[in-house]
């Protein structure tokens, strides 16, 4: 459970500094501070276990049919990276507290970060790799965020994006080849993946897999030709430049190769992929970054060209090159962010980060100044700082290991990246802090005050430390992390002292050409100024550009505001796909006996079709063409009940008085007529109609003339309604017990569907255009006598015995012909003859309950059935049912499924009263007037009582 | 009688998405409740027919019909018409905001004839 709960502390506590920050800036930092410091120090906890050799291990089952668990394991690697996420997240939040400005708002900024926190804890902890493909987009996702954390800079919104859209697509492509990993493998576990190793590179997928790996890697780790989205991404607040963009974000991708490495490593693919794409990183990296003028922006090439550097080394696929790697990694993780951090120290203080405004800063901030230098030193690789350690182990390791049988290729590069490393880093000191203290800073600079200079300091003394000491700093943790990237135990031993090696010449070579480098500087800069060369951005841009023009016009194409035109594009593709379909497969004739036609058939066959061409024909004239809507509706219950639906013939015929009454109100207040089309049109749609139409009609018929592919599951449902369901009628058994779960969500529709509508209508009554049109709207041909007293009477007398017949179905329901459905239909029906007689105005008046606290209570007696089965120990909307006899009465039963019933039956007739009664209060505002009385005439006086 | 259910569907299908077709909002709502009609019935037929075999369990019954399908369709019976009577009420109210029952969003002049504001 504990290392679930290091990496579900940094989510959870993303909660707190959002919610902290009203009781100040303070309590918001020191919120997500302790929630960092709290998982840090339950992996602590677990580190003894881990140095000890074993693999700390936490699986949690959580969809075990896709092989997608919460599993978690801790060993040396994951160990190293979660130490340095938690513990530079620790230095960050403290740096963050005092850079950022008192109108930037913190409890956000401390959230996101802690969701980053998490996300990346998550990749270094996950031992199952679709778990860690989730994280890996969580990082993609938070970083965004957080480089788009000032809104209001167009370039944070613009880095923002080109990181989401590089690092989102390489994540894109890692998800196919972990999938091709885990399909070979036979588990998206990553324990079993890396006892696989052998299998994997000898599979015909190795390849495939490995590239969309890659690519997942080296996006993410701005390598070369993704690297540009990392200078853009410098849009950010400095400490998210120092911790996402430096030391942990952009190690992902070096950390899943490295965790890979035992299974993908050691062939010629990974060799002359990895180690070529690193070198290249290395070398561009810093040959940028010496000829940038922002700080920033030289820190951020100098991190692509650090993280070429490590790619590099893990390219070699030997285990020397890995122990280089996996140290540089916590160099690099150091001094890079006690750099960024100074970067952000000099541009909060003097105000610009621009090199060329800067100059002569040792004076004024002699704190800043030492931080930087040595940590700047550090990154050129001086002795005896750490990063001189690495850096010349891996220039070690670039003398040995040779490209295509050259072995000059890579010493030569190697040693080419080391000189402009130099030139860079010694450029940040001898140009922002050396030299003449100027006049013209855009702010009159001096050193902040600890809070922001204590969390580089700390990296700093680190810097020192590891250099001076690194087998007691670092060298265990090293030692157990190499361990498992290698899957073999290598002695690691790191000394600050080689001897006179041919490494020590190199870095010589590179120390002497990197001062060089810095004094041509200007000359050099001005040259590269004016050398034409791909801008990287521009290019991203234009492909968008082009991708979202070809989005946009397909879009135009199918959707251009036409509803028609899309409708008949969905038909047309639908008939060419079932073509398609008919002619490329294989079928045989229907063999299962037909039923002759009979007379009566025939003659209702006729006389629907002659009913179904009139309302087509006849549509221009709208009223007509509902009335014959009407009467097909009719024809269609009468075939449900001709062919053994009883319950569908009930509903249908329910359903179809309410829809007429429905559109009899739209008609109230749309156009009465269509405006007439030209045959043109009427020619090119009737083709279209009639081809679906043919289309469904043979597929009906292929399927009616055959018997089912597979056997039915009706024969369960059949066997079990009684024993199971307690009912007869298994299509209401159905409804209300085997599939109530579905029922249950389809009365929520309802209700929402009948919200809507009132919704709807009030924002129609709300006054503006809309109403302003309903009020001029001419009240015409209404009827003299709108209340006729033979209708009113009526349906008051049918009143109760609809009624009667509404709780008659609904109780006969579970055992015959009826249900929930069909009595809220009727009952409403009943109700609503009762607007329609005597108006709106008097129906409402009487009217106790309205009608949305009647859908609630029927949602909420469904849910309350279902819920009822827990407390019975069974799963959710489980049915149970009783006989009983309650003398004099028949024994009758008592079902479960007669109270969900009971909740769809509310649930409908709240429905259905409540669309309805919404529409016909628009005609109030249409020039109706309300009548209060039953009648328009009253029988006991001669005069007319309107009132309003 | 299979042919003529197959019929009945095929001419409610066409007559459906012919009056789909139409630009005006009211034709498209009565286009919905025909093609309502056509897939009920579709779904219905996919359950094979049978006149006279009833879906309630009775000791003397032979046989019994396809009882899955029947409760598919009641219930797309019942929300067909929440979506009818949502459809309406937007079409009334596009009609009311725009003074414009057609159905495309298209500044074509012909689709602005409705009632002046």
């Amino acid at each position: 459970m504990s290392l679930a709960l290091i990496v579900a502390i940094p989510f959870l506590g993303a909660l707190l500094p959002g919610l902290m920050i009203r009781s100040g800036r303070n309590a918001s930092a020191l919120a997500a501070g302790f929630a960092t410091a709290l998982a840090l120090l339950m992996l602590g906890l677990n580190a003894p276990a881990v140095l000890r050799g074993e693999v700390v291990q936490t699986r949690i089952e959580w969809l075990p049919q896709v092989g997608l668990d919460a599993n978690f394991m801790l060993d040396g690697l994951g160990l190293m990276f979660a130490g340095l996420i938690l513990g530079i997240g620790l230095l960050v939040i403290l740096y963050a507290r005092f850079y950022l400005a008192k109108t930037d708002p913190m409890g956000q900024f401390y959230s996101f970060l802690l969701l980053f926190q998490g996300a990346m804890t998550g990749i270094v902890l996950s031992d199952n790799i679709l778990l860690l493909l989730i994280f890996w987009e969580l990082t993609s996702l938070s970083s965004f965020l957080l480089i788009g954390y000032w809104k209001h800079l167009p370039e944070g919104r613009q880095g923002a994006r080109m990181a989401l859209a590089v690092t989102g697509m390489g994540g894109l492509a890692m998800i196919a080849g972990m999938l091709i990993l885990g399909n070979i493998a036979g588990s998206y576990d990553l324990s079993v993946i890396l006892q696989n190793g052998e299998a994997i590179r000898a599979s015909e997928w190795y390849l495939p897999a490995l590239i969309l790996i890659l690519l997942g890697c080296f996006t993410k780790s701005a390598q070369f030709p993704f690297h540009f989205w990392l200078p853009h991404a410098m849009a950010a607040p400095t400490p998210v430049s120092a911790y996402l963009h430096s030391a942990t974000m952009v190690k992902a991708g070096i950390f899943l190769m490295a965790r890979m490495w035992p299974v993908l490593a050691g062939t010629d693919a990974w060799f002359y992929i990895v180690a070529t794409t690193g070198l290249v990183t290395m070398v561009l990296g810093a040959v940028v970054a010496l000829f940038k003028y922002d700080l920033k922006g030289l820190l951020a090439f100098s991190t692509v060209s650090h993280l070429g550097f490590v790619t590099m080394l893990l390219g070699f696929g030997t285990q020397a090159a890995a122990v280089v790697a996996m140290f540089h990694i916590l160099n690099h993780a150091t001094f890079k962010a006690a750099l960024f951090m100074s970067a952000g120290i000099i541009d909060h203080e003097a105000h610009t980060r621009d090199i060329r405004r800067l100059g002569g800063l040792r004076a004024l901030m002699p704190i800043s100044f030492v931080i930087s230098a040595v940590a700047a030193l550090s990154m050129a690789g001086v002795a005896p700082l750490n990063g001189f350690i690495s850096k010349e182990m891996m220039l070690a390791e670039a003398w040995e290991t040779a490209w295509l049988d050259n072995r000059w290729v890579i010493a030569a590069l190697a040693t080419l990246g080391a000189t402009f490393s130099v030139a860079y880093s010694l450029r940040f000191i001898g140009h922002v802090f050396l030299g003449p203290v100027r006049s013209d800073y855009p702010h009159a600079p001096h050193d902040p005050g600890p809070g922001l200079w204590l969390s580089p300091g700390v990296l700093v003394l680190a810097v020192v430390l590891i250099g001076l000491m690194p087998m007691t700093t670092v060298g265990w943790l090293v030692d157990a992390a190499v361990a498992d990237v290698t899957g073999a135990d290598v002695y690691v031993s790191l000394y600050l002292w080689h001897g006179f090696t041919p490494a020590l010449a190199m870095s010589l070579i590179a120390f002497a050409g990197g001062l060089g480098l810095l004094l041509l500087h200007g000359a050099l800069s001005r040259a590269w100024d004016g050398a034409p060369r791909p801008e990287a951005k521009r290019i991203f841009d234009a492909l968008v550009g082009a991708v979202r023009g070809g989005a946009d016009a397909l879009t135009r194409l199918l959707h251009n505001g036409s509803l028609t035109r899309a409708i008949a594009i969905a038909v047309i593709v639908i008939l060419g796909g079932a073509l398609a379909a008919f002619f490329g497969g294989n079928h045989a004739p229907g063999l299962r006996a037909g039923t002759p036609i009979a007379p009566l058939q025939a003659l209702g066959f006729l006389l629907l079709a002659v009913v179904i061409v009139a309302t087509v024909v006849l549509q221009a004239n709208r009223v007509l063409s509902l009335v014959l809507v009407g009467v097909i509706g009719l024809m269609v219950s009468a075939i449900f009940v001709y062919l053994s639906a009883p319950d569908l013939a009930l509903t249908q015929i329910s359903v179809e008085v309410a829809t007429v009454i429905l559109m009899l109100l739209a008609l109230n207040f749309l156009p009465k007529v269509s405006p007439p089309e030209a045959l043109a049109v009427h020619l090119r749609d009737g083709v279209i109609a009639a081809a679906a139409g043919i289309g469904a009609g043979v597929l009906a018929y292929a399927i009616l003339m055959r018997d089912f592919a597979f056997p039915s599951i009706a024969a369960y449902h059949l066997a079990n309604s009684k024993t199971e369901g307690g009912g007869n009628n298994v299509v209401n058994v159905i409804l209300v017990d085997f599939r109530g779960y579905d029922t249950f969500g389809e009365i929520t529709v309802l209700g929402i569907a009948a919200l809507v509508i009132y919704a709807l209508t009030e924002t129609i009554l709300k006054g503006g255009p809309a109403n302003d049109r309903l009020l001029a709207m001419d009240p015409q041909g209404r009827a003299g006598d709108r209340h006729p007293m033979m209708f009113v009477v009526v349906a008051r007398l049918v009143l109760p015995v609809a009624l009667m017949v509404g709780v008659f179905i609904f109780l006969r329901g579970h055992n015959l012909p009826g249900g929930g459905f069909i009595a809220g239909l009727v009952v409403a029906i009943a109700l609503l003859m009762q607007y329609m007689a005597s108006g709106l105005g008097w129906a409402e008046a009487r009217q106790r309950t309205d009608q949305h606290g009647i859908i609630g209570a029927g949602v909420l007696i469904a849910a309350a059935t279902g819920i009822g089965s827990w407390f019975a120990g069974v799963p959710f909307l489980t049915s149970n049912y009783a006989y009983v006899s309650l003398p004099p009465l028949e024994t009758f039963e008592l079902a479960t499924a007669s109270l969900f019933d009971l909740g769809v039956f509310l649930c409908v007739l709240g429905a259905v009263m409540l669309a309805l009664a919404s529409i016909s209060r628009l005609g109030i505002r249409a020039g109706g007037t309300v009548s209060a009385a039953a009648f328009d005439i009253n029988p006991s006086s001669p005069r007319t009582e309107e009132a309003r | 009688m299979e042919a003529l259910l197959a019929a009945v569907i095929g001419l409610l299908t066409a007559a459906g998405i012919y009056m789909l077709l139409r630009k005006r909002t009211f034709p498209v709502i009565v286009g919905l409740a025909l093609l309502s009609y056509a897939v009920n019935l579709f779904i219905f037929a996919s359950g094979r027919v049978v006149a006279g075999l009833p879906p309630i369990l009775a000791p003397d019954a032979a046989a019994y019909t396809d009882p899955l399908t029947q409760a598919l369709v009641l219930t797309a019976i019942v929300i067909s018409f929440g979506m009818s009577a949502v459809i309406v009420v937007l079409a009334i109210g596009a009609y009311l905001e725009t003074g414009s029952d057609g159905i495309d969003m298209t500044d074509a002049p012909s689709d602005r004839d409705g009632p002046a504001a």
